[in-house]
């Protein structure tokens, strides 16, 4: 699995060290928060509200240069919309592999 | 200008903002993590331009600028690219971002909401009706100069401080009026019939006593333009 990367973020900070702390202080904040709503949402089988959170959760796959994730997460949104659960597993995988990035920053 | 940001997702409003930091000329009044917060202060303050996520829970971006009476130039900024067909039936709307954002992109989007602010700026406000050049004729509405074919043109219609000007694609309304935009439109090509309004007469379908049928219109002819109107036509 590709590994992601601070390329976007440090781009973006050009090298304002004070904000790439805080935009990494709010993603380890939010990305979290994100993932426990969309577990929750499809623990309960609602799955159009899956596919939003789905959607919320690939900018921080793209903003940490997920670009093979972001487009598993994309064809995993689409069927979602359409009650399709398939690819459940990978998009996990992914998040799983964000969470432990997010513990070495 | 003076912006706002409206998102719900904190990370894209610290990038935003971050990306908002690099041009001088913008200034950052406030972000708002839905968009009723934000319907809410523009009630009383004024923007130049939003900064808009299209995917908010409980209610879209496209609700957000349905709500607004007269909307400011809007920079939406979203995951998806598949709306960007429906972002562009908005007057409103300069540009279209695809999240993540680079900077050299955002810059390109200010850029076009300072051109359009620009070209605003240079019309005055009780002349807002058009600019021709060649076949084109561009009319000001909501600070933004659009294009319009004039050959397209088939019916304008005079409704007090505004007219509409009908074409075979789309409608217009502008404040205008029927004097300024005759003024504009090739007179070999376009008649005034009425008082209220000027049609192509390319386009006419057919005439019945005192009226016209143009496409599904059907318009009153005056009995003083019912002479110039009959010396138009090549009549068998």
């Amino acid at each position: 699995m590709e590994h992601p990367n601070l390329t976007y973020i440090n781009a973006l900070s050009g090298g304002d060290d004070a904000f790439k702390s805080k935009l990494i202080s709010i993603v380890k904040k939010e990305f979290p928060e994100e993932k426990a709503v969309y577990f929750k949402n499809f623990k309960a089988k609602n799955f159009k509200a899956t596919a939003e959170n789905v959607h919320k959760l690939k900018h921080k796959i793209s903003i940490l240069g997920l670009e093979e994730s972001y487009k598993i997460a994309e064809d995993f949104e689409d069927r979602l919309k359409e009650n399709n659960v398939s690819g459940y597993e990978t998009f996990n995988a992914i998040l799983q592999n964000i969470t432990d990035y997010l513990e070495t920053l | 200008m003076n912006c706002i940001i409206i998102d719900d997702e904190a990370t894209a409003r610290a990038i935003i903002t971050q990306l908002c930091s690099n041009i001088p000329s913008l200034n950052i009044l406030e972000e708002f993590p839905n968009a009723l917060q934000a319907i809410k202060y523009l009630n009383q303050h004024e923007v130049d331009l939003i900064f808009l996520d299209i995917h908010m829970p409980d209610f879209t971006g496209f609700d957000f600028i349905q709500t607004l009476k007269n909307p400011p130039k809007i920079i939406l900024t979203t995951s998806d690219a598949q709306f960007a067909i429906e972002a562009f039936e908005y007057d409103c709307i300069v540009d279209y971002l695809v999240k993540p954002i680079a900077l050299q992109r955002f810059e390109k989007a200010i850029k076009k909401a300072e051109s359009f602010s620009a070209a605003a700026a240079t019309i005055p406000d009780d002349d807002k009706v058009e600019t021709s050049s060649g076949n084109d004729l561009y009319v000001n509405i909501d600070r933004r100069l659009i294009k319009i074919d004039i050959p397209s043109i088939y019916l304008i219609e005079a409704k007090g401080d505004y007219i509409h000007v009908k074409t075979e694609d789309k409608n217009y309304t502008v404040h205008s009026t029927l004097k300024k935009i005759e003024e504009k439109l090739p007179k070999d090509i376009f008649l005034k019939i009425h008082r209220s309004y000027v049609i192509n007469v390319q386009k006419i379908i057919d005439i019945e006593d005192n009226s016209v049928l143009i496409k599904k219109d059907v318009i009153p002819v005056s009995r003083s333009n019912r002479p110039e109107l009959m010396k138009r036509l090549n009549l068998l």
